[in-house]
């Protein structure tokens, strides 16, 4: 899995069209969640175009990894990283929140190709990675699971019910990531109710934990390796991230958790973004 | 005929159908006992899995397992099932209309000495109004045992309603249960009784009573609450009466439902035997059923009421 010079250039290159579309998808939409989805783009990136298994041509295929966003307002992130990866096409992106589209506010799984479980109320996801990786065991399959939670995620109850269940079936063939970026909606996660040190607390859980640089490639690949590389329990990475990654305005700010930005904004996102 | 608690039948049958269906798997909220799955998780042991006290956390795995082909079965009570767990139920399952089995025990007031905290008089409300759940009540044993068949094989998210206190065995081995089909057990043309779950028994033995004062009232049994079998009520407004009987809240359960097939398509004067919108209390099963109107003589009552 170790990853290359080249391979770094061009995952830099896919994050940086990923995050030109969530700035585009979001100011279109005139809603949506830039800030968070900024945040865990590089951990989005790096899973779909250096680490999973999967088939965009066969989004069903049942030998392919899973990928579950539970920290589910971050679909324009998501959608991003599908439509480059070749799910569906680019120009579909500009359907994000419109009515009848394919790319619902927070992801459908039975609406949108590549989308492993429909998320979008905060806490439910790693229950469901949980029983995905249950299955790939009883199967005797070899996918992977992966999920994405949120920071301010951890304070919903049913985080730690299954990060308990996870450890307790030794679910190694499971990997979360917290996008830590330090900010929810009414403010800094730790001013709101904090959950750190949110390593101890998944190591008292049972859970092998790495940190890394969320939006350093090979620090994600990094840990990606050592957690398939751990057997008999679950690893948590805690990606140390930045809300709104890559659009200087939006970074660390908390308003831009859940505001679009105008055109006249996005523009301006754009060009810090580059081409 | 032997009473035979209906958590029992589905105990029974989810241990036969595991040999069958292989992609059965059980989850379980250390109930195990109290639900029945202990007989599957002694035959499977290696596709049961007990998630402990976390209900939130049972549904979510189930849905997870269910998005891989594997048909999750979990129990837990009733009233943790639904409400505890009520959320995931409606965005980890319902919504992507996944292949989840709820299928809960200890349903109703018959818990008996448990008290409030543990009837569930509000689950079939819950369910009810979540778009792709089908809703299952079975009236006894045999009829239990074809339900959990039936779930099984019906793709897609089914509420299973069971109780913990042994009913009277109806139906016999020549009974066949059709999803979604109601149920005429006796035909009359005065009142019709329309009862679902444990209460079947009592309408059928309100009718009994009813014969006698020169009242003929036709019977039927609604096991599957959603979708509703809106032939067989339309049919039944034919006798110019309805009664509804069921162990649960006269609010959103099976009164309801017949009630809103009747207001648009066929009004005809009704009475809805059920728990009137109180909390229950402890006490043995049948003190209850009599202290919150759920006796055969209720159902006459409310018919006769309607006669007048």
């Amino acid at each position: 899995m170790a990853i290359t010079r080249e391979k770094v250039e061009e995952l830099t290159a896919v994050a940086r069209k990923v995050r030109r579309h969530i700035i585009d998808m979001t100011a279109e939409a005139g809603s949506g969640h830039p800030g968070g989805s900024l945040s865990c783009t590089d951990i989005l990136v790096a899973l779909y175009f250096h680490v999973m298994k999967v088939d965009p041509k066969d989004p069903d295929w049942p030998e392919r990894d899973r990928l579950v966003l539970s920290k589910g307002h971050a679909a324009p992130a998501l959608y991003a990283v599908l439509a480059e990866k070749g799910y569906f096409p680019v120009e579909e992106l500009l359907t994000l929140r419109k009515i009848d589209s394919r790319l619902q506010g927070h992801p459908d799984m039975k609406k949108t190709p590549g989308v492993d479980m429909t998320t979008g109320s905060l806490g439910q996801g790693l229950s469901a990675a949980n029983g995905m990786a249950i299955a790939a065991k009883l199967d005797g399959k070899d996918y992977r699971v992966y999920a994405v939670l949120g920071d301010g995620e951890l304070q919903e109850g049913q985080v730690w019910e299954a990060a308990m269940a996870a450890s307790h079936y030794k679910l190694d063939n499971l990997t979360a990531f917290v996008d830590h970026n330090g900010l929810q909606i009414d403010g800094p996660i730790a001013e709101v109710m904090s959950p750190e040190i949110i390593q101890d607390k998944f190591r008292a859980f049972g859970w092998n934990v790495i940190d890394v640089d969320g939006h350093d490639f090979e620090d994600i690949i990094r840990g990606i390796e050592e957690a398939v590389n751990t057997k008999g329990r679950p690893t948590v990475i805690v990606a140390k991230t930045v809300k709104g990654k890559g659009v200087p305005f939006m970074e660390n700010q908390v308003d831009w958790h859940g505001k679009a930005p105008s055109r006249q904004q996005a523009e301006e996102a754009l060009k810090a973004l580059g081409e | 005929m032997p009473k035979i608690a209906t958590r029992e039948a589905y105990g029974e049958a989810l241990a036969e159908l595991g040999e069958e269906i292989k992609d059965i798997v059980v989850l379980d909220a250390d109930l195990s006992k109290s639900t029945k799955t202990s007989v599957f998780a002694k035959k499977f042991p290696e596709r049961f899995f007990n998630m402990g006290i976390a209900e939130q956390n049972l549904m979510g795995t189930a849905a997870g397992l269910a998005t891989c082909g594997k048909i999750p079965f979990a129990s837990t009570f009733a009233v943790f099932a639904t409400g505890r767990a009520f959320e995931q139920i409606r965005n980890s399952i319902c919504y992507p209309n996944l292949n989840v089995k709820i299928a809960a025990s200890h349903a109703g007031i018959t818990v008996g000495e448990d008290g409030a905290t543990h009837q569930s008089i509000e689950d079939i409300a819950i369910m009810r109004s979540l778009p792709n759940m089908t809703i299952i009540n079975p009236a006894d044993a045999v009829e239990a045992k074809q339900a959990v068949r039936a779930a099984a094989l019906h793709k897609g998210p089914v509420y299973l309603r069971l109780g913990r206190h042994p009913v009277e065995t109806i139906f016999d081995e020549h009974y066949k249960f059709e999803p979604g089909k109601g149920v005429i057990l006796r035909d009359g043309k005065d009142v019709a009784l329309i009862a679902t779950g444990i209460m079947v028994a009592e309408a059928l033995k309100a009718a009994e009573i009813l014969a006698k004062g020169g009242i003929n009232a036709m019977v039927i049994n609604i096991h599957t609450i959603k979708p509703i079998d809106k032939e067989i009520i339309l049919q039944a407004a034919e006798c110019g009466a309805i009664v509804t009987a069921e162990e649960h809240s006269i609010i959103g359960g099976l009164g309801s439902a017949v009630a809103e097939v009747l207001v648009e398509e066929k009004p005809v004067p009704m009475k809805r035997i059920g728990i009137r919108d109180v909390f229950g209390q402890s006490g043995k099963p049948e003190e209850l059923l009599k202290a919150y109107g759920l006796t055969a003589e209720d159902i006459a009552e409310a018919a006769r009421s309607l006669r007048r």
